[in-house]
């Protein structure tokens, strides 16, 4: 069971601070998460031990959001013209630590999950799809619009 | 083929077949290309600058199996990586991104060690051991500079992951130690008074067979 879990601890508070935004929310929930996993481990047949844990750490997130009503509709969320001009290539260059940080907080949490799979955790869109279930379609599709408005936010400033 | 393969391409999810497709339609579309760009400079910021956030150390009540568990985690970042956190991480993920971004990956582009090697002689104090590992691509070598000091730089390819293999002479032998940061992978090890640091975003199993390959 440890042997399962211990190598993905890291990953699951990465995720779970990303989605949660405190510490103390990430740190309580990994825990939650992880006697979850514990009481599931029935479930794990010795796949991918990482994406089975997240998937149980998302899904643990999730409730504690909607506990909290601080889910943010994906509908709620204005979707950016499609004709939007591209920000110059060195305005994304310049972006900095804080910059980087403050905008994948403000991507819905859709985007921010898979973002925060692909391009921190190094995930590969089957891994990812497993940890949101969902479709590996469905996880391009969100890519996609999660880096249009990364470009968009990190391109944003002057 | 299509725009629609734009973002497969980029995150290395397509065949060869399909990536060599999208390639000669990228030639003849200006706003994929543009978007490419773009896509690269959100990958790189994301990768310098986004924080990775660990496992905090010390931990509040805590129901004792994840105690344990904490424990022997900790135990295990001990033996596995007591290089976590050295400044020299820091100077090998700089290097790897430095040969990313700025097409300065290669300075002999050749699959043959037997052309490679013999490319350092002259520009280093030593000569490296330039291996072509089954599974692994050799693209080439360049010079890089880590520690202050010139070091030779092996890059490999593995499933269109580029993996930098920095060797260079010093330091007493010890097994491969793993390390991550900033979503790339290090593993690094000593052997017969040379240090090798290998870095990608290739998957930690990967490094781990390369460094078995070159040991």
């Amino acid at each position: 069971m440890e042997h399962a879990l211990l190598p993905h601890l890291d990953a699951a508070h990465n995720l779970a601070r990303w989605l949660l935004g405190s510490p103390h929310d990430a740190e309580d929930a990994v825990q939650d998460a992880c006697l979850r996993a514990l009481t599931f481990f029935d479930g794990f047949h010795g796949e991918d031990g990482r994406a089975w844990l997240l998937a149980i750490v998302r899904n643990t997130c999730y409730d504690w959001l909607r506990k909290k009503k601080r889910l943010v509709a994906l509908d709620d969320v204005a979707t950016p013209a499609d004709c939007a001009p591209g920000p110059e290539l060195q305005q994304l260059q310049a972006a900095d630590r804080a910059l980087v940080r403050q905008s994948i907080e403000r991507l819905p949490a859709e985007y921010r999950e898979v973002i925060v799979l692909r391009e921190i955790e190094g995930m590969a869109y089957k891994q990812i799809a497993r940890v949101i279930d969902a479709p590996i379609g469905t996880v391009m599709s969100r890519l996609a619009r999660g880096r249009k408005r990364l470009v968009e936010l990190l391109g944003a400033v002057k | 083929m299509t725009c629609n393969d734009l973002h497969p391409y980029f995150d290395d999810e397509l065949d060869v077949a399909h990536a060599a497709e999208f390639e000669q339609h990228l030639n003849q579309c200006a706003e994929c290309t543009a978007a490419l760009e773009r896509m690269r400079a959100v990958r790189v910021a994301i990768r310098q600058h986004a924080p990775y956030y660990r496992k905090p150390a010390a931990r509040r009540s805590i129901p004792i199996w994840i105690g344990l568990a904490a424990a022997a985690c900790l135990a295990a970042v001990f033996v596995l990586r007591p290089g976590a956190g050295s400044p020299l991480d820091d100077e090998v993920v700089t290097a790897h991104l430095r040969s990313l971004q700025a097409s300065h990956l290669i300075d002999v582009a050749s699959s043959d060690r037997h052309t490679v090697k013999p490319w350092f002689t002259g520009k280093l104090d030593f000569a490296p051991e330039v291996i072509q590992p089954s599974g692994f691509d050799l693209l080439g070598g360049r010079l890089d500079y880590l520690q202050g000091r010139p070091v030779a730089a092996l890059v490999y390819q593995r499933r269109k992951h580029t993996i930098n293999v920095f060797t260079w002479p010093g330091g007493a032998d010890h097994a491969p130690q793993a390390d991550s940061r900033q979503g790339f992978h290090i593993l690094h090890w000593n052997r017969a008074g040379m240090h090798w640091w290998a870095i990608s975003d290739a998957s930690p199993d990967d490094l781990r067979a390369l460094a078995g390959e070159i040991r």
